[in-house]
């Protein structure tokens, strides 16, 4: 008879979890694309081989204990301020790896100022933009990238961007500044996409390596639980309803 | 080699950074203090020493640029004037909670909202009492000369790195401006010191390092708070600095610090002459506040005035320390306004003497 333990083999190993991810629980909700993102970050790190030389940057929203989950060293920034800490870490220390790790509400709402100028700067560090149309954490709020007409607690009746503004493309706008090298736009939700958007982290740390400017990683992403969708509709509902209006694709790349 | 030169005190103040070995600058233009980025340009560190000068887009953004470098062990500094501090705040919140070292500096200008760019000292209570939100304790130094403002630089390191815990230089737009003779000491090169609680890339077979200030389990916050709180009596027994003036035989007391220190040391002569036996403190570091000295001339004496650059602030202090034994007045003069020996003496006069 096959038992468990009698495969259990280095010679049968076909995948591991990295160790840039740390063994504790995550926290986020089942179908959130958080936790794939950060996998899919922590094996780009790893198969960089750059674990001991990178230093990342949590934001405040869902993402904010990510420093438990990346077992590399990590700051934890005031709402919207991480690409101000990425700059005051990577302007000391030119020769390590940053990534700032951020929500809508954190990067394009609060942090929009911070955001610009360090794209403007072409500080060399990665932002990774987790865009779910939502505020997550404080109970399903109305986003900087919520789209029109969708629901949130503070637009309840749908956003009339008449009276709450439209739904913000930050990455089509720090695409236009000189600074940013690579603007990238990605989703999780299938292996495949799972698959591209290490190939673009990887590729992202790279040109960091080479000091070439600022890279934009977009993860459009979803919320099962303030979408108030089970995580297979949530994804069907992206698909459908994000990915129109947050076209995945590159939107600048080196030339 | 010591050397000895004429300069203004936000000049002095940026070349004492730079000789401290100060790792980073991040600042935005204000002032009465833009000197201080200026000079930082113009003599360009980054050639000399490597320490890097970088001009933010906001002072929010500079001071989470301090709290980036400060998490990295490296000596980071700041400086800007009074509604640059106000932003300052969350920053200086977060950096003391998650209990990094930097320094900031505030050359005061008078307010409340835009108020003026002329000195002021309205922004005692927002230094010493914390400021941004939370339970926390700046360590807060008054240069009352451009010498002092050049020795609290490196002091303000010192302490900031001892205790881990943001250092402010509390100043105002007269010593930032005034020029004057100023000693200054040998260059001290950066330290390149790994700390253990530094974001610096994680040590095979360590830990990786988490700088936070959050905790969610409200046990564990009380936790941080108590140990805040234990640091904060540590910096109260160990780091009081104070100047006395013929306090030996006075029967009033005048309290006073920073450039207004100065004038009434000047009121306080005059008062002399007079008459009238008046002493004079003018306390050094603001937090801590030198309660033992006043407490102990407050057996001694049957007045205080305290002369400030703002509507009553340190007063408080002072009247904490005394516990209601004898009168503690003040004399202020605001918005930008400085108060001269004759209307200290004066108003000396008529709250003690009777005019």
């Amino acid at each position: 008879m096959i038992m468990a333990e009698n495969l259990i083999k280095p010679e049968n190993l076909v995948y591991e979890k990295t160790k840039v991810m740390t063994d504790r629980v995550l926290h986020y909700c089942p179908g959130c694309g958080h936790s794939t993102t950060h996998r899919m970050l922590a094996e780009a790190i790893d198969e960089l081989g750059i674990q001991g030389e990178t230093i990342g940057i949590a934001p405040v929203g869902c993402s904010v204990l990510a420093y438990y989950y990346f077992d590399v060293d990590m700051t934890e920034a005031a709402h919207g301020r991480a690409p101000a800490v990425a700059t005051g870490i990577k302007r000391v220390l030119p020769e390590k790896y940053v990534f700032t790790y951020q929500g809508d509400g954190d990067l394009a709402a609060i942090g929009t100022s911070e955001t610009i100028h360090a794209c403007n700067r072409g500080e060399n560090f990665l932002i990774v933009f987790i865009n779910n149309g939502i505020y997550g954490m404080t109970g399903g709020q109305m986003a900087p990238t919520t789209l029109e007409n969708m629901k949130s607690t503070t637009s309840p009746r749908g956003r009339d961007v008449k009276t709450m503004g439209n739904p913000l493309k930050i990455s089509e706008l720090v695409a236009n500044l000189p600074g940013t090298y690579y603007v990238s736009r990605h989703s999780v939700h299938t292996p495949a996409n799972a698959r591209k958007i290490k190939r673009a982290f990887k590729k992202a740390l790279e040109y960091q390596k080479e000091k070439k400017g600022t890279c934009l990683i977009e993860v459009v992403s979803n919320c099962p639980s303030n979408w108030k969708m089970t995580p297979l509709e949530s994804n069907k509902w992206m698909e459908e309803n994000m990915f129109p209006f947050y076209p995945l694709g590159d939107i600048k790349v080196p030339k | 080699m010591k050397e000895l030169r004429l300069m203004k005190g936000n000049e002095a103040l940026a070349e004492a950074a730079i000789r401290a070995g100060a790792d980073a600058y991040f600042g935005y233009p204000i002032t009465p203090q833009s000197e201080i980025i200026e000079y930082f340009m113009a003599e360009n560190p980054e050639e000399k020493t490597g320490m890097v000068i970088l001009q933010a887009e906001s002072e929010i953004a500079a001071i989470n640029m301090v709290y980036g470098a400060a998490g990295c062990g490296k000596k980071a500094i700041t400086s800007s004037s009074s509604p640059g501090i106000s932003l300052k705040q969350e920053g200086l919140s977060y950096i003391a909670g998650a209990e990094l070292p930097c320094v900031v500096v505030n050359i005061t200008r008078g307010g409340p909202g835009l108020g003026t760019i002329q000195p002021s000292q309205s922004d005692y209570f927002q230094a010493v009492k914390g400021g941004g939100h939370g339970d926390y304790k700046l360590i807060v130094l008054a240069p009352a000369t451009v010498q002092e403002t050049v020795d609290y630089v490196k002091l303000a390191f010192e302490l900031a790195f001892k205790y881990r815990n943001p250092v402010m230089i509390l100043s105002d737009g007269i010593i930032g401006q005034m020029m004057e003779k100023v000693e200054l000491f040998e260059q001290i090169p950066r330290s390149d010191k790994e700390y253990d609680w530094a974001t610096i890339g994680k040590k095979p077979g360590k830990d990786h390092v988490i700088i936070t200030s959050l905790q969610l389990q409200p046990e564990e916050q009380e936790k941080v708070n108590l140990r805040l709180q234990a640091k904060y009596r540590e910096v109260e027994k160990n780091e009081v600095m104070y100047k006395t003036y013929d306090i030996e035989d006075a029967e009033y007391l005048f309290v006073a610090y920073g450039s207004c220190g100065r004038i009434t040391q000047k009121a306080m002569e005059m008062a002399r002459k007079k008459g009238y036996k008046v002493g004079q403190i003018r306390p050094q570091t603001l937090y801590p506040f030198p309660v033992e000295i006043i407490k102990k001339v407050t057996g001694q004496v049957k007045g205080i005035l305290t002369v400030e650059m703002n509507t009553g602030q340190m007063v408080e202090d002072v009247r904490l320390a005394v516990s209601g034994k004898i009168p503690v007045e003040h004399y202020g003069r605001f918005g930008g306004m400085i108060p001269s020996p004759d209307e200290i003496l004066n108003a000396f006069e008529q709250k003690f003497i009777g005019g």
